[in-house]
């Protein structure tokens, strides 16, 4: 342990804890910038300097390591002159039109200016020296490089987070700028479109690209029926940005506020998870048959999900020789564009022409998803608007909805109804924990051998997680998989789907399912999450996903009444015909650039 | 004051048997070199004078078997050439000097960071490299010795941002703490010596820290390479003993019109004629890593400064936001008051910013932006603002 004093108190703290976080516990603020929980330490904005006694510089509270008998004053006049010129610096070379900002009210560096800048500012503007553009090429977001204090949270967030790095560090001094391979636009290099260096963005400059507006000329459109659906993660994540704390399940208050914007019909994703089961399951077991009774040697294993849309374009620009690894349904979001304007159209009577099918989604991946090419098979953009959750919170506050008082309410029907197995969907290890509950029921007529249908080794924060699940006990269609160990691994977070992928790659591991979500801790640390997401909010979110789980009268997505009456009226078997037509798409090979 | 004159000296060009020396430094344990290092009070010759005994005995005291020797020959510095002219005739002696710097701390692997620019020098070092290389086989010592080039990057100076630019990555300055001594190059225990340190080291073990005392100052122990350009008709590069003032440097090297100098390139100071008498060149008074620049009253200031602040606009390594930002707004800063398109107070907010860049800025660049950009504007404010 090590005693120090910060603003002449004393503190005890383990050795190698940061001033920073020594000052936490006294219950000091020190104001931050480029430091993020989740990211490895930069110490660049130097807007944490804090005074030493002794030393010859100020120091950097968020990358210094406490020493013993450190006397560190974090407010004197030194640090106040010092901290409020690097803010007026950051200002400077900031397009501060706040009014106009997306993140206006909800950005850092607007904060830290109302504590540290008000009246005439200090110094001259420099954001018309350069020439900025605003990169609109991605689908998903936004990159404002007028807007961007360099504090690098992003590239941080690429290279160590998701092992992506589509954005780097470009040139030095004053042209230093955080750019792309040889300053391509973001929608022609390897950038996954994941959204977690916009969820880390302090300022403007990382947005997603909002559909709000959109999103609401349809609403008010008469001849449009507008179906809505809500992705697992969101309903434990949305309160965040309504006033309630992380962890809080507001699945009944955001069926009554969407119902409340105006959308014609309030449906859940969680019922093309059901289904992603049902066909992925299917599709793993035919796989496995193959290999194994068959001795197909075009089939590939291991097999990986594909609900990911991040993920999808990480595979496919850096391991595309796995490709037909990967599973060929689509995700949830694009099982129920196909559905909607087929399936639901019919049921409903209403000309596919007319309906606009949104989406709330914890993800901007999922924006770009929509926009794929292959995404067309009702014969129209299956999925017209993809917002994300904080979208839907700002569309919330717009319409002036009183979302605490809201009763809940149910979803509507055709495709509302779901099960527990589709919620935890949400989190790392879900997809994988509702699969094995479903297939291990299929094939030998029993429940998984796991308390209350827990699958806990497939649970938790861990990057990489495995397991084995030994069939016994298997009915007569399914007997060449008695006895089998069937090894699973779960990764997410792609800097763990890159260690997953190149094992399986190089041969190292031999698994026969693989579950990967590019976002840590799977959709509930989605990009488009609420802001701020670090590993404690993806925690108290993951419980909520569970506990929702607990509270579903049906808890395996092969029990979802709705699931089994589209397969009698409508797709007539897993993986038929039908299905393949609307609910499996193929991968296309990319350049990584 | 402890003023001992303009003295030419002749150690870091003198010819010495190297291997003798090698042979007898070898002999000692690393604390007896260490010692001789410490009690010759040699410090830094890069510019920033840690003193380099300590440097040594702090990675020597470091567990790890594996430890580097680092050369930082990237000299950037406006107005520094003496690196160049020393890898040009006395390689030898600066391998020597690592090898020796090597057993001090217990590091088999040397590492040379040339210059990009100095790429031409490349070949004849190669020469002397297998020379030298062969010469430690025969003596039986395993040390061996590697460049690593640079691209033209002036932050790559930096110690911790010359690593992390021998390690493939972008050349960024790190937080310090660790220091190098304890995680350096590959996150090893290494010690980054200036090529002049070097050599100067390998002088002090052949001759005796008691002989090497005799010369300089008790802050400024020795002699120094100086690289003299400017106004002066007898540019090149001059080894001085320590310890004289700036006037009797303008007395030898001046054309008879001196109106300031340059200390130290652009991260060092100004002295102008009225302070020449007061100011000695050394750690008492001001340091330099050998740049020496003369101005003559043909020159204005206001240019000279503005030189360097684009020098820096341009070289810094844009991570941190007092200098990426700082370096800007001096630079425009003075052109708005040069123009008159700023009040001439402006010029005290601009100062206070410099302060600020001295304070709070990642590493030693930012921190002596404010060095030239004070020392300038306070004693030449009427060239600035008219």
């Amino acid at each position: 342990m090590v005693t120090l004093k910060i603003n002449d108190q004393e503190v005890k703290v383990a050795e190698g804890t940061t001033v920073l976080e020594a000052a936490k516990q006294l219950g000091v603020n020190i104001p931050t910038l480029c430091n993020h929980p989740d990211l490895c330490v930069a110490g660049n904005c130097r807007v944490c300097v804090v005074e030493q006694k002794g030393a010859r510089t100020l120091i950097a509270a968020c990358a210094m390591p406490v020493s013993e008998g450190m006397d560190i004053h974090t407010n004197s006049l030194k640090v106040r002159n010092a901290r409020k010129h690097i803010v007026e610096l950051l200002l400077s070379e900031h397009r501060a039109d706040c009014t106009k900002c997306y993140k206006n009210q909800k950005c850092e560096l607007q904060t830290l200016a109302n504590e540290y800048s008000f009246g005439e500012h200090i110094f001259l503007d420099l954001v018309e020296d350069h020439a900025y553009n605003i990169d609109r090429s991605s689908p998903s977001f936004l990159k404002d490089d007028s807007k961007c204090i360099r504090c690098q949270r992003c590239v941080r967030t690429c290279a160590q987070l998701q092992h992506v790095s589509a954005i780097a560090v470009a040139n030095k001094g004053a042209h230093m700028k955080i750019s792309s391979f040889h300053d391509r636009p973001m929608s022609h290099v390897v950038c996954t479109n994941c959204g977690q260096c916009v969820n880390r963005c302090p300022t403007g400059a990382l947005t997603e690209k909002t559909y709000i507006d959109q999103v609401w000329d349809a609403i008010y459109d008469p001849d449009k029926h507008v179906v809505v659906q809500t992705a697992p993660a969101v309903r434990v994540a949305l309160g965040e940005d309504l006033g309630y704390d992380p962890g809080e399940r507001v699945t009944g208050k955001m069926v009554t506020a969407l119902r409340q914007l105006g959308f014609d019909s309030v449906l859940d994703t969680d019922f093309t998870a059901d289904l992603t089961i049902i066909e992925e399951g299917t599709e793993l077991l035919t796989r496995l048959k193959k290999v194994l009774v068959e001795k197909d040697k075009n089939t590939a294993l291991p097999m990986f999900t594909s609900c990911s849309p991040g993920w999808i374009k990480f595979i496919e620009h850096k391991y595309p020789h796995m490709l037909p690894n990967l599973s060929t349904c689509k995700s949830p979001q694009q099982m129920f564009g196909a559905l909607a304007k087929t399936f639901y159209a019919q049921k409903r009577n209403i000309d596919p022409a007319k309906i606009v099918s949104v989406s709330i989604m914890p993800c901007t991946a999922k924006k770009y998803e929509a926009d794929r090419p292959e995404m067309r098979s009702s014969g129209y953009k299956d999925i017209d608007f993809v917002l994300t959750t904080r979208e839907l919170a700002v569309m919330i506050k717009q319409a002036g909805i009183d979302f605490r008082t809201l009763e809940p309410a149910r979803y509507d029907s055709i495709m509302g109804s779901s099960t527990g197995a589709a919620v935890i969907f949400g989190a790392t290890g879900g997809v994988m924990e509702a699969a094995l509950r479903t297939a291990y029921e299929l094939v030998t007529g029993k429940p998984v051998p796991f308390t209350n249908l827990n699958i806990t080794p497939v649970r938790g924060m861990e990057g990489v997680k495995e397991a084995t699940v030994k069939i016994e006990g298997t009915t007569e269609e399914w007997r060449f998989l008695e006895g089998a160990e069937l090894k699973v691994a779960i990764a997410h977070g792609l800097v763990n789907a890159n260690k997953v992928a190149k094992a399986v790659s190089t041969g190292k591991a031999s698994y026969h399912f693989i579950e990967i979500m590019a976002c840590p801790g799977g959709c509930i640390g989605g990009g488009g999450q609420p802001i701020p997401t670090n590993v404690e909010i993806r925690k108290k979110r993951m419980e909520a996903i569970y506990s929702e789980d607990m509270h579903m009268d049906l808890r395996k997505s092969h029990e979802n009444p709705e699931v089994v009456a589209i397969y009698k009226e409508f797709l007539e078997k897993p993986n038929g015909h039908k299905s393949h037509e609307l609910l499996h798409t193929h991968y296309i090979e990319r350049e990584s650039y | 004051m402890d003023n001992k004159g303009l003295t030419k000296v002749d150690l870091i060009f003198e010819s010495v048997d190297v291997r003798k020396v090698m042979t007898k430094a070898f002999e000692m344990t690393s604390e007896e070199i260490i010692q001789e290092i410490l009690e010759s009070g040699l410090k830094g010759r890069g510019g920033a004078g840690f003193p380099t005994g300590l440097k040594w005995k702090y990675t020597a005291a470091e567990k790890d078997p594996e430890k580097y020797i680092v050369c930082n020959a990237d000299e950037g510095e406006p107005g520094t050439f003496k690196d160049r002219e020393i890898l040009d005739k006395v390689a030898s002696k600066v391998y020597a000097g690592m090898a020796i710097a090597g057993k001090a701390m217990g590091a088999r692997k040397g590492y040379i960071y040339l210059r990009g620019e100095y790429r031409f020098l490349l070949p004849q070092l190669f020469v002397e490299l297998h020379k030298f290389h062969k010469m430690i086989n025969e003596i039986g010592y395993d040390f061996s010795i590697e460049y690593r080039m640079g691209s033209g990057a002036y932050i790559c100076g930096e110690e911790s941002a010359l690593f992390e630019s021998i390690e493939g990555f972008r050349g960024e300055p790190r937080n310090k703490p660790p220091y190098p001594t304890v995680s350096g190059l590959f996150s090893k225990p290494t010690s980054i010596n200036n090529v002049e340190t070097l050599v100067t080291a390998v002088m002090i073990i052949e001759k005796g820290p008691q002989e090497y005392v005799k010369l300089g100052t008790k802050d400024s122990r020795g002699s120094k390479v100086f690289s003299i350009s400017g106004d002066t008709p007898i540019p090149g590069i001059f080894e001085l003993e320590l310890g004289m003032t700036v006037q009797e440097f303008v007395n030898e090297f001046g054309d008879g019109d001196t109106k300031a100098v340059q200390v130290g390139g652009a991260s060092g100071f100004c002295v102008p004629r009225k302070k020449f008498a007061e100011t000695i060149i050394g750690f008492e008074g001001v340091p330099t890593g050998g740049s020496m620049k003369l101005f003559n009253s043909s020159r204005s200031m206001y240019n000279v400064l503005h030189n360097y602040l684009d020098f820096f606009t341009e070289e810094s390594c844009g991570q941190c936001t007092p200098c990426r930002v700082g370096c800007q707004q001096l630079l425009k800063g003075v052109e708005k008051v040069k123009k008159g398109e700023a009040k001439s107070t402006y010029l005290n907010e601009l100062v206070k910013l410099a302060d600020t860049m001295k304070v709070a800025s990642k590493c030693g660049l930012g921190q002596s932006v404010g060095n030239a950009f004070r020392s300038i504007v306070e004693n030449f404010r009427e060239e600035i603002i008219y």
